[in-house]
Parts: C-alpha cells; sequence; structure tokens
C-alpha cells in the first residue's frame, strides 16, 4: 500500500471536522462532566457542591425510582416478548411466495412508526379517553359488550385507559408504532435467506417448522439480535409516550418510566446531579447490553470463519 | 385437490394481514374524520358524519374551522415553521457532515484513522438520556440555551450516520476510481464532491428522511433546551395545546394531522428509499 500523501491527511481530517468537534464538545466532554456531576448535589445549572456517592444511594433507596424500574422493565419485556415474535410472524407472512398485495400490507403496517411518539400519546390521550375516548366509543357500540364486561370484569366500557391501566395502552400504542418496523427489518433478512438452502431442506423432508427452525432462524440470527438489540435499548428509554399521555403528571406515579424519572429529577426539581446519577445507572445496563451483542456477533463471525 | 380449493387455501394469510391492516389503518382515519368534524358532531359519529342512509359520508357537515383556528388563534403556523427549518437544516446538514465523515474513515488514509474509527463505534453505545443533564449545563455554559443551537449543533454530524457512510462507501465507491481521479490530478476534496457523492445518493436521500424525521418527533431536547414558546416545534406545542384549548378535540386532532401529515407523506413519497436505507446496515446486501 502507497504511504498516505499530506493532501490526503488534510483531506480526511477536513472532512472529518465536523464529526469530531461535534464528538468531542456535545458526547465525549458530556459524558465526563456527567461522571463529575453524578457526584454533586446541583441546583440547575449553576450552584453545585461535591456529594460523593450520595446521589446513587438517594435513587436506590428512592421507592418512584423502583416503580420506574418495574414500569420500564415491564414495557421492555411484553416489547421482547411479544412485539418482536409478532413481528417476526409478519415477516414470515409477507415473505411467502406469490403473496398478493405484499407491497401495500407492508407499507400499511409499517405506516405508524411514521406518526412518532409524541404525537401518537397527544392523539392517544383523545383516542382512549374514559368517556368520549373512540376505543369505548366503539365497545359500547357491540351489542352485548356492555353488559358481558360488567358481569364478566366488572366494570363498565367506560374503561380507564389512561389513569388506571396506562402501561396496558402504552404498550397497545407500541405494538402499533413498532411491529411495522421490526418487522421490515426481519423481512430484509428473509429475502436475504438463500431460497436454494430452504429448497434443499424440503428435498430432504423437513417440514415447515423444522425448516424454519434449522435454516431460516440461523440465517437470520444476527437481524435478529440487531433488532432485539435496538428494542431493549428503545424500550428501557421509553419516556415521550406515557409523558404526553398523562400530560406530565402520573396519577400515583403509575406510568412513570427511569428517563422520566430522571427527567423528573433533572429538569423538575432542578437537580442535574440526581438527573446524572440515574443516566450512569441507565447507562451501565445499557452499554452492557450493546457490549453483551458486539461481543456475541464477534465469537459468532470469528466461529464462521473457521 | 383441485387448483380452485387450493387458490382459497393459499390465501389464508390475508385472513391474518387484512384485519391487521385495518386495525393499523383505523386510528388514522379516525384522526382524518376527529380533525374535519364539528364540535356537535365530535361524538355523535365514530369516523366521518353520515348521510341519512347511513352509508356515504355527509361532506357538508364536515369543516375546516378547526384548521383555521389553528393557524390562527392557536398560532400554530409558527410551530409548523419552526418544525420545517429545524428538520430540513438538520437533514442537510446532518448527511452531508456523516457522509464528509463516512467517506473519509472509508476510503482516505490518515494516521488516525482506527481512533476515529473507534470513537465512531463508541458513540453510537452511549444512550442519549445519559447525557441530558451534563449537555443541559455545557448549552447554558455556552450561551445556547432556547437557541435553535442547542437542537442543531449536537446532531451536525451523528456517529449513527457516520458508521452507515462508511458502510455504504465501502460498498459503492470503488479504491480504483478514487486513485483513476488522483492520477487525473483531481484534488481530494473534488474527489469527495465529484466522485464519491454521486455515488453515495441513495443512501443520502435515505439517511436525509432518517434526520428529518427524528428531528421533527423529537420532543426531549427542545422541550429541555428552548424556553420561548414562539421557538418551539410541533411536537412541544402540540403537547401543550391541551393546557388552552382543554375540551376542544376538533382543534388538538387537527394540530395531530397538521404535525404528522408532512412525515407521512415524505415516507408515502420515498418509502422505498427509505426502507432500504433503514435496514442497508443491518443486512449485507
Amino acid at each position: 500500500m502507497a504511504r498516505a500523501s499530506v493532501a490526503e491527511q488534510r483531506a480526511a481530517w477536513i472532512l472529518l471536522s465536523p464529526f469530531v468537534l461535534a464528538a468531542v464538545v456535545f458526547f465525549l466532554y458530556p459524558l465526563v462532566e456527567s461522571a463529575r456531576l453524578a457526584m454533586t448535589q446541583s441546583f440547575g445549572a449553576n450552584a453545585t457542591r461535591p456529594v460523593g456517592m450520595s446521589n446513587f444511594s438517594s435513587v436506590l433507596t428512592d421507592p418512584i425510582f423502583w416503580i420506574a424500574t418495574q414500569n420500564t422493565v415491564i414495557l421492555t419485556a411484553a416489547s421482547l416478548l411479544v412485539v418482536l415474535p409478532m413481528s417476526l410472524g409478519l415477516a414470515l407472512l409477507l415473505n411467502r411466495p406469490n403473496l398478493k398485495c405484499r407491497a401495500l400490507y407492508r407499507l400499511v403496517i409499517f405506516m405508524p412508526q411514521m406518526v412518532g411518539l409524541v404525537f401518537a400519546g397527544f392523539i392517544a390521550t383523545v383516542f382512549f379517553a374514559k368517556d368520549t375516548g373512540f376505543v369505548n366509543q366503539l365497545l359500547t357500540q357491540i351489542p352485548g359488550v356492555n353488559t358481558l364486561l360488567h358481569n364478566l370484569f366488572g366494570f363498565d366500557v367506560q374503561f380507564p385507559w389512561l389513569d388506571r391501566h396506562v402501561l396496558l395502552t402504552v404498550f397497545i400504542i407500541n405494538l402499533w408504532l413498532w411491529v411495522g418496523f421490526n418487522m421490515v427489518y426481519f423481512l430484509a433478512a428473509l429475502q436475504s435467506v438463500d431460497k436454494s438452502l430452504v429448497e434443499a431442506a424440503t428435498i430432504d423432508g423437513a417440514g415447515p417448522f423444522q425448516r424454519f427452525k434449522n435454516v431460516t432462524l440461523p440465517a437470520i440470527k444476527s437481524v435478529t439480535a440487531f433488532v432485539f438489540l435496538l428494542a431493549f435499548i428503545g424500550s428501557m428509554q421509553l419516556f415521550e409516550l406515557p409523558y404526553i399521555m398523562l400530560n406530565g403528571d402520573p396519577p400515583q406515579n403509575r406510568g412513570v418510566t427511569i428517563v422520566w424519572y430522571l427527567y423528573q429529577q433533572g429538569f423538575e426539581i432542578d437537580d442535574l446531579g440526581m438527573a446524572s446519577a440515574v443516566g450512569w445507572i441507565l447507562g451501565i445496563v445499557l452499554i452492557g447490553a450493546a457490549f453483551v451483542q458486539f461481543a456475541s456477533a464477534r465469537h459468532e463471525s470469528r466461529e464462521a470463519r473457521l | 385437490m383441485n387448483s380452485r380449493t387450493r387458490r382459497i387455501a393459499a390465501a389464508w394469510p390475508h385472513l391474518i394481514l387484512l384485519p391487521l391492516s385495518i386495525v393499523m389503518i383505523t386510528p388514522i382515519i379516525w384522526l382524518i374524520a376527529a380533525a374535519l368534524k364539528s364540535q356537535t358532531d365530535f361524538f355523535e359519529y365514530l369516523f366521518f358524519p353520515t348521510t341519512e342512509n347511513g352509508w356515504m359520508i355527509d361532506f357538508s357537515r364536515l369543516t375546516t374551522q378547526h384548521i383555521t383556528n389553528l393557524f390562527g388563534t392557536a398560532g400554530m403556523g409558527r410551530a409548523l415553521a419552526n418544525s420545517c427549518f429545524l428538520a430540513s437544516t438538520v437533514a442537510v446538514l446532518g448527511s452531508f457532515c456523516a457522509a464528509a465523515g463516512g467517506y473519509a474513515l472509508a476510503r482516505l488514509r490518515f494516521k488516525w484513522a482506527p481512533f476515529v474509527t473507534a470513537l465512531v463505534l463508541g458513540l453510537l453505545i452511549i444512550p442519549p438520556p445519559l447525557l441530558l443533564a451534563p449537555t443541559y449545563k455545557l448549552m447554558f455554559n455556552l450561551g445556547l440555551l432556547d437557541s435553535y443551537g442547542a437542537i442543531i449543533f449536537p446532531m451536525i454530524a451523528p456517529a449513527f450516520g457516520v458508521f452507515l457512510f462508511r458502510q455504504a462507501t465501502l460498498q459503492s465507491v470503488p479504491r480504483e476510481l478514487i486513485e483513476a481521479a488522483r492520477v487525473d490530478g483531481m484534488g481530494e476534496l473534488t474527489i469527495f464532491m465529484n466522485v464519491a457523492l454521486p455515488l453515495l445518493r441513495p443512501m443520502i436521500g435515505a439517511f436525509m428522511i432518517i434526520m428529518f424525521l427524528a428531528t421533527w418527533n423529537n420532543f426531549i431536547a427542545p422541550q429541555v433546551f428552548l424556553h420561548s414558546t414562539d421557538k418551539m416545534p410541533l411536537a412541544v406545542a402540540v403537547s401543550r395545546l391541551r393546557g388552552v384549548y382543554y375540551q376542544d378535540y376538533g382543534l388538538q386532532m387537527a394540530a395531530a394531522l397538521v404535525s404528522i401529515a408532512p412525515p407521512l407523506l415524505l415516507f408515502l413519497l420515498l418509502q422505498r428509499d427509505f426502507v432500504s436505507g433503514l435496514t442497508s446496515g443491518a443486512v449485507k446486501g
């Protein structure tokens, strides 16, 4: 390889300067600063005093933090265990040969992703409203539903979606928003699976389930891991959806998530130190998950090469 | 089994996909109806007001009153303009700078290349909420609070974009082409502008949409870094409508419709590029 010319080196730095500058000023410096802030008590951006590790113990002994953690974990688990398998199932359906209207289905199922978390949450406040919302109105119009629900569960169709069952409602909206997004990744992966492998397995007498388990699933493993990681990281950082749906004011901390708790600490109580401590607790979990994923992906690609 | 029954049997995926598609699109249809219904019709009809026989939309009962109010008394025109400005600025600047960085990492030889590549990968795994509090303090110290700089500067060359463009360059800008341009006496920056950029055009289109949407739907940054009402983009302005127009559901839903219409239109026009750009990082083509 020829030695890099001076002109080439200089061009590289010019082209990379926006990235390097933004990375140092707006990512690396705040990262270091957040470690320092996490060990201070601060009121707004100015007044700070060092308090050692006490922010961390305050966070970890705050019952609201644990409610937030519980809510976040429930929503994350629901997303990984329900939304992802559904996305894969839909991708398998859309990947069937000779399916009519494939592009139209993909379009319609993906479309909610464009709505965005904030606007979806905002629409949900009217859509799921207890007395007048679309969902409860629709349920009333189905004959018999009113009495049936009343006898079975003891509630009327004025189902309190937002006031009492906000996690369920967030989950439903999450499903609506993300099922198509994940499906698109799975579908792209399925379309790149070598068709001759599937055919060979069919000739060898493998049934549809065996073909899926032994041929398709291993072939889409890396994309599955990637989508899994994206969904995990995204759900763990959930904030806007419940925040907007509850108008920033959670009834008895129902619907508070970890990032919402961070926001409360940093920008409602104005303690940037506490907010940074929460950030590090969450950050360590997420960075750990990313490392596990990178390590296993690297391990696999090394095995594949051998 | 004759061919007809077989054809019907093969259609079973539609039994799942068709109802599901209807459910997926229902909130959007409902939203359009809600934004166009008068206050009296709002709870009277589930969707659109219908004519006597119940099967046709009664267009004469639809109203654009909410949309007029939205841009008049509610002042949402300003928020719409702010959103358009922020999202397109970030889309154009972010894509250009990310393309420049990705190209340099993939094809130019310089001493610190491994270090910068590690920086890109490292930034990818930092969760944004971790940086929220220190960035607030930084913006305060830089005097950028309540200015668009606080929104735009951190997004100027996202690591995610640099990474995508690095992969795209490796795939679609052949080294020989660059060498040939050098032999022809082209300068390094001219090569990037005139040789590499045109080859990266599909990825630039996809990434511009990704950045546009990310900024358009970003709530937390403007909520935390901006203070003046007249600087707020739609995501924040719309979320605050409920405080003022408490019971005016028609106006609220008109605001939501106006807010999601540009991303939806953009998506419908460019969905092929967008989806392929989205998945290109994860699925090896």
